[in-house]
């Protein structure tokens, strides 16, 4: 068991104060700390230091696409862009339907060391919306599953999405909602608009978000159960969320970061990196996403971290995979929109990448307070750094990022994974 | 000149005009016993068609060889949507084998702008129709055959559409051909009215330089030329309208609504004409029907669009270009 000291690092972005790491636990957090008898010291020299982030939304790929992602490839993602915790979506192949398939995903994130996976379990079998999966199976499993989606798809019929609301409640589950519209999607392509009218590409309209959202909302009214909804991209989804909180439902949302920072005024490119579900929206959307993650509508940021490989994003538009990588980017693009804008502090950050995601997921030991005590999940950030995304520096086995070449501020330099670095001065241990 | 044809969008008006004019001189190189101009001999053109499209294809067959142009014809259909592999892998097979232009017909809207602009082939791209984007050359032969007919032949040299009335009818929502021409009617001056159910008009359509109405009868007074889209019939079973039978009552041209129109005014459709839903067999075989020209005129302006993307800025047949521009 080593001691490490981090020295003059800016807890949650306040006065810099010293952290003493004991083991798997934060021993002491203080001024002048001695070093004496600590195995390490790192300088932090007014780095911001930050629980260790946890994504809700997390594609890892595995199994079945293990050319796009592993377990393993996508926890150092995740431990290069500061996170110590992820949940694994369940659209694999196959799906994560069984306590089986979700067991192999939970062994294998044990297995890679680089960060906590917790799987998450389908909703419904094979992801096809039409027979409740084993949820309780799932949780009862060594996995201890919490989160159940079909993400990709959406839960349509309101029916099922009603029993498995209610079911979960056995075991304080929640249902992570896609919100998406089927038949108001078919031959969706982009956000529906005025780029997409003189694009020619099919519209995937505000609407066929808002209305599933709606009506999930009031069904979680009406069982008495929790709804998470992901990737909210639309003001309109902001004010329902808005609405369904007053209104005291238990309900909670997470934006991405890109949604946070792109418009689909982006796809006139034509460029598939741009590609992803749901589209990026216009730059009313963007502004709402960003008051509504600072007023604590939104509750959280994730990821979705949509691994494919190279050949998948490399072709016309109508044939490209949807979705982009977003582990290695995310804090950075938070920083630019959130943090440089003044709509959040970093302690709003950890909140909302830390704190309220490991709530949600009820991730143990995670999103805890820097304080003695605590378990050592923590990342140090450069805030201060400026430079151009290079893909090629990626740790995902995927380069499929739109921020290739642009310039975003901050960066990772350490992540630590209780107590041990699994990041240390930019380069994964 | 620019170095690809994508959009009409992208065509200034001197391009345009410039466009127009060639092809008024490819023209009378029809009337000539020999149909045939040395510009592009030794110059190699592939038509690549991922979509069938017969009277496209041939279309610019008839051009690139009037032009003396080899041709490759690949058809390449439905290969590629699915796996999305194909375009790339076509297009740098052709970039090997040295293709001096490629004519590209694709289902997926944005394939031909990803093909010129994604580094996989050099050559200059030629847009002959992408999903439900843009089909810049029909947009061409369409504001050539409305120049001819509503400016004149020889008066129309130079010039644009200034002033001119057009309205467009039909499936707007999944036409590249509406798209298109609006775009260039608006750079040529002309002022363009989408006439739809409200189903088949795009969301997003404020943004486009245009009136949009959803009541044929009121826009045929005014109009200097009527142009009819192709509505496909399966689009009934999509919702998009009731029967085929309402469509044609509030939409189809028939002769009682061809009679309201100026006496000038033409009718246009980009073809193939389906008789009955969208237009009945007494406006298609009138006299002010432009159907025929519309292919004639096709021909004529793709050899003007082919001529000066790949031949340079020499005019293609000297002794009849009267200004000294
Ligand atoms: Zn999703």
């Amino acid at each position: 068991m080593s001691k490490i000291l981090i020295r003059g690092a800016k807890v949650l972005g306040g006065e810099p104060q010293d952290v003493l790491i004991d083991g798997a636990v934060i021993a002491e957090v203080g001024g002048g700390l001695s070093a004496e008898g600590v195995d390490e010291v790192v300088e932090a020299d007014g780095k911001i230091l930050l629980p260790g982030l946890v994504d809700l939304h997390t594609h890892l790929r595995e199994p079945g696409r293990e050319d796009s992602e592993t377990v393993l490839t996508g926890t150092r993602a995740a431990a290069s862009g500061g996170y110590t915790s992820v949940f694994a979506m369940a659209n694999t192949f196959p799906v994560a339907d069984t306590a089986g398939v979700v067991e192999q995903v939970y062994r294998l994130g044990k297995e890679s060391g680089y960060c906590d996976v917790q799987p998450i379990g389908a909703v419904t079998v094979g992801l096809e919306g039409q027979k409740l999966a084993e949820l309780g199976a799932m949780h009862e499993s060594a996995a201890g599953v919490t989160v159940f989606s079909d993400d990709g798809k959406c839960v349509h019929d309101a029916v099922i999405m009603r029993r498995a609301l209610e079911y979960v409640k056995a075991f304080g589950g929640v249902v992570a909602q896609h919100a998406q519209e089927p038949r108001l999607t078919e031959g969706a392509q982009m956000n529906e608009g005025t780029v997409s009218a003189e694009l020619g590409l099919g519209g995937w309209p505000a609407v066929a978000e808002e209305s599933i959202i709606a009506r999930d909302v009031l069904l979680a009214e009406h069982v008495g159960s929790r709804v998470h909804i992901c990737h909210l991209s639309t003001a309109g989804s902001v004010e329902i969320v808005r609405w369904a909180k007053s209104r005291g439902i238990d309900v909670t949302a997470e934006v991405t970061p890109h949604h946070l920072l792109l418009t689909d005024e982006l796809v006139r490119s034509y460029n598939p990196v741009y590609k992803v579900n749901p589209p990026l929206r216009t730059e009313k959307d963007v502004m709402a996403l960003r008051e509504a993650l600072a007023d604590g509508t939104i509750d959280i940021v994730a990821t979705d971290h949509a691994p494919h490989p190279h050949e998948d994003k490399d072709c016309e538009w109508a044939a490209a995979a949807m979705g982009m990588v977003g582990l290695e980017t995310a804090l950075s693009v938070v920083q630019q929109t959130m943090v440089e804008t003044g709509l959040l502090d970093w302690a709003g950050v950890a909140d909302r990448m830390s704190v309220k995601p490991a709530e949600i997921g009820r991730a143990q030991g995670h999103g805890r307070p820097v304080s003695a005590g605590e378990p050592a999940n923590l990342v140090l950030v450069d805030a201060d750094y400026r430079g151009a995304v290079d893909p090629a520096g990626f740790a995902s086995r995927s380069r499929n990022t739109p921020y290739e070449g642009r310039e975003l501020p901050g960066r990772v330099t350490h992540t630590w994974l209780r107590g041990k670095a699994t990041l240390a001065d930019g380069k994964l241990a | 000149m620019m170095r690809h044809l994508i959009s009409a969008a992208d065509l200034t008006r001197d391009d345009a005009v410039l466009i127009l004019d060639t092809a008024e001189e490819m023209a009378r190189v029809a009337d000539r016993p020999i149909k045939k101009l040395p510009a592009l001999r030794g110059r190699t053109i592939c038509n690549l068609f991922f979509e069938d499209s017969t009277r496209t294809r041939i279309s610019f067959e008839a051009a690139e060889k009037r032009l003396s142009a080899d041709v490759i014809n690949f058809a390449a259909k439905g290969s590629s949507v699915s796996k999305g592999e194909s375009l790339k892998d076509t297009a740098q097979t052709l970039e090997a084998m040295g293709v001096d232009a490629v004519v590209i017909r694709h289902g997926a809207s944005g394939a031909p702008y990803r093909l010129a602009t994604s580094g996989w082939i050099d050559a200059p791209v030629i847009n002959a129709g992408d999903g439900t984007h843009q089909h810049p050359t029909q947009a061409l032969l369409d504001a050539f055959t409305m120049r001819r007919r509503l400016v004149g032949r020889d008066a129309g040299i130079g010039k644009g559409l200034d002033g001119k009335r057009v309205t467009i009818v039909g499936d707007v929502l999944h036409s590249r051909v509406a798209r298109s021409n609006v775009d260039l009617l608006h750079t040529l001056g002309a002022e363009v009215t989408l006439v739809a159910p409200p189903t088949l008009v795009p969301v997003g359509v404020e943004s486009w330089p245009c009136e949009v109405s959803y009541d044929l009868d009121s826009t045929l007074t005014k109009s200097d030329a009527v142009m009819m889209l192709r509505v496909q019939r399966e689009r009934m079973n999509a919702a998009f309208f009731p029967t085929e039978r309402e469509y044609s009552r509030r939409y189809g041209l028939d002769g009682d609504r061809m009679a309201k129109m100026p006496d000038h005014a033409i009718v246009m459709h980009p073809g193939p004409m389906v008789r009955g839903m969208e237009i009945t067999a007494e406006v298609a075989d009138s006299e002010r029907c432009t159907v025929i020209e519309q292919v004639a005129n096709g021909v004529h302006t793709r050899m003007a669009v082919l001529y000066l993307l790949l031949g340079g800025n020499e005019p293609a047949v000297t002794h009849t270009r009267t200004e000294g521009n």
